[in-house]
């Protein structure tokens, strides 16, 4: 099985230094494309690879490209994002990818960057990845001493600049339109789209954000081909995808598998199950803002599209595993109250409603509950939901909610009925 | 007034943006290295520096979760309180820590020393409980092996 992800990153977690990471084949694909690929040609090697977006939505990233504004007349500068804020609950597969193998992302970004033909790209980092930040210092010094960044990089007169942004930390940041904002120096609310930021995005040009696995990919995509890469996966969707699994599991970590392996197969044969004298009962498969899924749920395939017709969605590939030693009351109010914190506040639904939400669970979860608090969740989960808010925040934060109140309904009315959590 | 050395470092980060006002953040970070802390005096400052009213740059200022409006000790305890770090003992690290340094979240130990603050998802889950001390990423913490973790940081000057 390959792992084209992963090869170069080192148990010793060191990462390859430029000589080597270049001894292992890298920045081959960056030469190649700008000696024989025009920057259409890249994208469209993109769009054929079937590569959907790591960052949670699953946006396909060569459709994504191919809506900035190409040519004599496109209007620059051009900007290119790498979000690399990863601040989802449960999620740490982006710090995997930056601290092991920095220059793969780099490559990645300048390729995107010739792609759309931008002229500065920007690294959008969370604060607490401090190795990180410093190792893509590092990298980004060695690309530019190299020439693969700067001006006219190995002599195609292509030039671009990167630079690392380091963000003061927010959890809307890594929403696309937020980041903009926070990008800008101002506060990160979201922006209405259209228009959309391949069109309009930072001070007002064309932008393009992707997620850091999905820059990953694309070196290999422009090396090996579409095809090798749609042959990677176990369904239509291209590639593998780092899957990780946190919560009381034997081995708790993040492996890079094939996209589509099954839940299964990564709980049980990867994070070795549920430690001993413990049940499974749930998980949520994608981080915070994904739906839980049961044990009947174990053989579906961790793919976008299959993760969504068993009702919850693949988002970041990084399970929260639930024990029955876990109060689903006590996880779901833990996770509300983090949407609830960082909600930005632009929009009422999500200002408003979220808190409430977290102080009702509050108070169940304290055996203050009483039986029409369960209507009021209900309530909660449809009017913050898709199409009553700015941005996916709310409706995401109501996924699990509305999940666990459909799955685990028994436990909160016990909560409620003995005015206690039987788990503590 | 700003030093010359904070001046200097801003400006060194002004030509990655377009505009001025959009190393403002970076800037809040510099001056947050230098002092501790963001007071309203280093706001107004800071704002005339980059040409902005105060009110807009600490409209900012406030937004983000590590700019620090207040002051704080030595070293920050910044403790996951995210999902994963609940579901494999928080609760225990909180409790520990509010123990040893006789403090409660939010607030600054007695001898100045150390202030804890709650943090969101600090992105090791697979090694939850996770806390960081200033830049440092301390993983699967357990609540019996806290108390020499901080005697490394007494004493120690950030």
């Amino acid at each position: 099985m390959e792992r084209p992800l992963t090869k170069n990153i080192r148990s010793d977690g060191e990462p390859p230094s430029l000589k080597e990471y270049e001894h292992a084949g890298g920045y081959e694909a960056l030469r190649r494309a700008l000696r024989e690929l025009t920057p259409q040609a890249v994208t469209a090697l993109v769009k054929d690879s079937n590569l959907n977006g790591r960052g949670g939505a699953g946006f396909p990233t060569g459709l994504k490209w191919s809506f900035v504004p190409m040519g004599d007349d496109a209007p620059h500068p051009k900007y290119l994002i790498a979000n690399a804020d990863e601040m989802e609950p449960g999620t740490f597969k982006d710090r995997l990818l930056l601290e092991g193998d920095p220059h793969q992302l780099i490559e990645g970004m300048i390729l995107g960057a010739y792609a759309i033909q931008a002229d500065v790209a920007y690294i959008f980092l969370r604060w607490a990845y401090r190795v990180a930040a410093e190792r893509l210092e590092r990298a980004i010094a060695e690309a530019y001493a190299n020439n693969y960044l700067g001006h006219n990089i190995c002599g195609s007169g292509y030039s671009l600049e990167m630079y690392l942004h380091v963000s003061a930390g927010r959890y809307m940041c890594g929403e696309e339109t937020a980041l903009l904002n926070a990008l800008e120096g101002k506060r990160a609310t979201p922006r209405s789209k259209p228009p959309f930021p391949a069109v309009s995005g930072l001070w007002g040009k064309p932008t393009i954000v992707n997620n850091v696995e999905t820059f990953c990919n694309v070196p290999h995509i422009v090396n090996r081909g579409a095809e090798w890469f749609k042959s990677l996966s176990h369904t239509g969707e291209g590639g593998t995808k780092i899957y990780g699994v946190s919560g009381k599991v034997k081995y708790p970590g993040a492996w890079e598998l094939p996209l589509g392996t099954t839940v299964r197969e990564i709980l049980e044969e990867h994070a070795g199950g549920v430690r001993d004298g413990l049940k499974f009962r749930g998980v949520i498969p994608g981080g915070a803002s994904t739906e839980f899924l049961l044990e009947e749920h174990l053989d579906v395939k961790m793919d976008f599209a299959s993760v969504q017709k068993a009702g919850s969605r693949l988002g970041t590939g990084t399970m929260i595993v639930m024990d029955d030693q876990t109060c689903p009351v006590g996880l779901v109010h833990n996770l509300e109250r983090f949407f609830a914190q960082e909600s930005c506040g632009w929009c009422t639904p999500c200002r408003e409603g979220l808190p409430w939400t977290a102080k009702i669970l509050q108070a169940i979860e304290e055996g203050a509950g009483q039986p029409i608090d369960m209507q009021r969740l209900m309530l909660h989960t449809r009017f913050l939901g898709p199409g009553h808010t700015f941005c996916a925040l709310a409706p995401g934060a109501m996924e699990p909610l509305q999940s666990a109140l459909q799955y685990f309904r028994e436990d909160f009315e016990r909560h409620i009925r003995e005015k206690r959590c039987p788990w503590k | 007034m700003l030093t010359e050395e904070i001046k200097h470092e801003i400006e060194s980060e002004m030509h990655h943006y377009p505009r001025k006002q959009a190393v403002c953040i970076e800037a809040l970070k510099v001056i947050q290295r230098h002092r501790g802390w963001v007071s309203d005096e280093s706001i107004c400052e800071l704002a005339e520096f980059l040409e902005m009213t105060p009110d807009e740059l600490d409209s900012v200022a406030t937004f983000y979760n590590k700019i620090l409006r207040q002051p704080v000790g030595t070293h920050v305890i910044w403790i996951c309180d995210s999902v994963s770090c609940w579901i494999m003992g928080y609760d225990r690290v909180r409790e520990r820590l509010t123990q040893l340094l006789g403090t409660k979240l939010g607030e600054t130990s007695s001898d100045g020393c150390f202030t804890m603050l709650p943090n969101v998802c600090l992105g090791a889950c697979d090694h939850a409980p996770v806390l960081m001390i200033g830049n440092d990423l301390h993983r699967d913490v357990e609540a019996d092996k806290i108390e020499a973790i901080l005697d490394r940081y007494r004493g120690q000057q950030t």
